[in-house]
C-alpha cells in the first residue's frame, strides 16, 4: 500500500491492492485502509472479485462514507474509490 | 404527574438514546464447534461484519475452544466428507487455488479490525487447557456464561456456530 500526496493539498490518497484476494479480503483490506486514513483522504480499492464489487460500495454507505465511483475494466478488475 | 416532571425525565431519555444511537451495530457468535470449515464461517463472518462497521465478538466454547490453542486453529476436521483427512486436504488445495486467506490471517485481521475473543474458562477446566496453552494475544477476555450473555443482549446478531 502506497501513500502518495497531491500536489499543494494535505490529502493523501491511499491505495488498496487486493486482485486476486478472495471474500472476505477485499472488504477487510479496504476497512484497514479506511481507518488507516484520516478525513479527507481518498481510497482506492483495487480488486478482482465479483461480489466485494457490489459489497465495498456497501460498506462504505454503511460506514457512512461517500461513495467517488466505482469503474471496471473488460477483464472483470474494478476500481473503487472512496471519501474518507 | 406535572410538566416539571416530564420535561425533567426527557433529557435524561433523550440521552440514552443518543448513546445508544451512536455506537456501532454488534453481532455475537459462538463458535462451538472446532471443525475446520465452520472456524472459517465464524472469522469470515466476524471479519465480514467489523467491514461493514459492526462490532463483532466471538465467545469459544467446548470444541471451538481447543482450536484457540497455540498453532491449533486450523487443526480441525471437516464437518463433514473429513474422509479420514482426504476431504479436508482437498478443500485446502481447492482453498490454496483460490488464494482464500489462512485462518491465522483471518484471525489476525479479526483482531487488527477492533473484533473480540473470548474464551470460555468452564471450558478450559473441563478440558484442562491453561491460558498459556492458548494463542492469548489473540484473546480478550478469559469468562463465563454471563459474559457471553452479555454481550449477545447488547447484539442485533447472534449466531451459533
Amino acid at each position: 500500500m502506497e501513500r502518495s500526496d497531491a500536489e499543494e493539498s494535505l490529502v493523501a490518497e491511499v491505495k488498496v491492492d487486493c486482485r486476486g484476494e478472495n471474500c472476505p479480503v477485499p472488504l477487510v483490506e479496504t476497512r484497514k485502509a479506511l481507518r488507516r486514513s484520516k478525513p479527507g483522504d481518498v481510497v482506492e480499492v483495487v480488486g478482482t472479485h465479483p461480489s466485494s464489487k457490489k459489497e465495498i460500495p456497501m460498506a462504505v454507505e454503511a460506514l457512512g462514507l461517500t461513495l467517488i465511483g466505482v469503474e471496471e475494466d473488460e477483464s472483470g478488475e474494478w476500481t473503487i474509490r472512496i471519501q474518507r | 404527574m406535572s410538566d416539571t416532571e416530564t420535561t425533567a425525565a426527557a433529557p435524561a431519555g433523550e440521552q440514552e438514546q443518543a448513546g445508544a444511537a451512536s455506537r456501532p451495530e454488534k453481532i455475537t457468535i459462538i463458535v462451538h464447534s472446532g471443525d475446520f470449515d465452520k472456524i472459517y464461517s465464524a472469522f469470515i463472518v466476524g471479519n465480514g461484519a467489523l467491514a461493514m462497521g459492526m462490532e463483532a465478538s466471538l465467545y469459544f466454547t467446548f470444541w471451538g475452544l481447543s482450536r484457540l490453542k497455540k498453532g491449533k486453529l486450523d487443526s480441525g476436521p471437516l464437518s463433514k466428507m473429513h474422509m479420514l483427512g482426504m476431504g479436508k486436504w482437498m478443500i485446502k488445495r481447492r482453498m490454496k487455488d483460490k488464494n482464500v486467506r489462512a485462518l491465522q490471517a483471518m484471525a489476525r485481521d479479526f483482531k487488527d479490525l477492533g473484533g473480540k475473543i473470548f474464551a470460555c474458562d468452564m471450558t478450559m477446566d473441563i478440558m484442562g487447557v491453561k491460558a498459556e496453552d492458548l494463542e492469548q494475544e489473540l484473546i480478550e477476555e478469559y469468562c463465563a456464561v454471563g459474559t457471553y450473555i452479555r454481550e449477545a443482549r447488547e447484539s442485533v446478531v447472534t449466531l451459533f456456530i
